[in-house]
């Protein structure tokens, strides 16, 4: 009995308070979201999230994410709890990810970095939780599939160069890659068949 | 990795906790204070594939399935107590969370272990011993004196 003590780690948040119900409701927002590009939604539970992620990050990581899907973290401090809560295995590299946590869009790999899918299977691509500053009432112009015509929704704290990016990335249709941006606990879904006008 | 003793000490207990009837773990736990606990994962139930080898060394086969219910409970200093039970009594599950999380704290171990799980480790080994008495009474010896052709 004289082995040293436990491994003790700093405490964890608890996840869904109703893991089956919340991660539901959540899923709904998610398919709302990605049915309407540049539509904002509102997740429907207060979800403390570990920093840096945000409620609505937190959130739809929990719903999403499970022992087959590899996430990619760009900061490595909520590891923990998504390792525990969701089981999924965390990736080195973008290349390797399903889903991708992106807190600092400022510093964040290129879109192209990601998996892009397969012309049999474009779905075999990522789709990116990307936490932005704010959105705003005007700024980009958001046209395609769900959006009557077009649409206004200004997003701030992407990058300069970001839209350029998201150009190529919804030039290789039907390969490309998904986002999901997040401020708090608002979210709005940007699938690759979206395309944006800097106004 | 397997070669750590805490591990090889927790894995026993937790094995010998799951095995316990749940009314004897709640019997034991009213004699001891909690510490400020949070649940993580209330109990929840699913499927587990048990898997075994035919003889014991033959490839793996899967065996069935089997219903398991599991939760996790931690305290402040961020000890993480789980328990994995088979069944689907959640409130055995939550008792071995919380002995789990309890045994993990160096001054409690020493008045648990000897307390309350090396006399349900002794009686399980006696339960185990009998049955094995049992069965290897009903054992048959096949001979084959010549190979018919």
């Amino acid at each position: 009995m004289t082995a040293p003590g436990f491994c003790v780690n700093a405490p964890l948040l608890p996840g869904f308070a109703q893991p089956e119900d919340d991660a539901q409701r959540v899923f709904r927002v998610l398919l709302d979201a990605l049915s309407h590009p540049g539509r904002i939604h509102t997740v429907p539970l207060a979800l403390e999230a570990p920093a840096p992620l945000a409620t609505a990050t937190g959130a739809a990581a929990l719903t999403l994410c499970d022992y087959e899907t590899p996430l990619w973290l760009q900061s490595p401090d909520a590891a923990p709890w998504l390792r525990f809560h969701t089981g999924c295995p965390l990736v080195e590299r973008p290349a390797q990810a399903r889903f991708a946590l992106i807190d600092d869009p400022a510093t964040m790999p290129a879109l192209a970095d990601f998996p892009q899918g397969e012309p049999e299977y474009p779905d075999r691509s990522a789709t990116l939780l990307i936490q932005v500053a704010d959105f705003t009432d005007d700024g980009l112009v958001w046209s395609g599939p769900g959006i009557d015509g077009e649409t206004t929704l200004g997003v701030a704290g992407l990058p300069a160069g970001f839209w350029r990016d998201w150009q190529r990335n919804t030039g290789h249709f039907p390969l490309g890659i998904d986002l999901l941006l997040v401020a708090g606990d608002r979210i709005v879904g940007l699938p690759r068949t979206t395309t944006i006008r800097e106004a | 990795m397997t070669q750590d003793p805490n591990q090889a000490q927790r894995r026993h207990w937790l094995g010998v906790l799951a095995q316990a009837a749940p009314a004897e773990l709640e019997a034991h736990l009213s004699r001891h204070a909690l510490p400020a606990l949070q649940w993580l994962r209330r109990p929840e139930t699913g499927l587990m594939m048990v898997r075994g080898r035919a003889g014991g060394t033959g490839g793996q086969f899967n065996l069935g399935e089997v219903s398991v219910t599991r939760c996790a409970v931690q305290d402040d200093d961020g000890r993480l107590g789980v328990g994995y039970v088979r069944g689907r009594v959640a409130r055995h599950a939550e008792l071995v969370a919380l002995f789990d999380l309890l045994l993990q704290d160096d001054r409690r171990r020493a008045d648990l272990l000897p307390t309350v799980i090396a006399p349900l480790a002794e009686r399980q080994r006696a339960a185990r011993d009998v049955a094995s008495a049992q069965a290897a009474a009903t054992r048959v010896n096949f001979f084959t004196l010549a190979r018919g052709d």
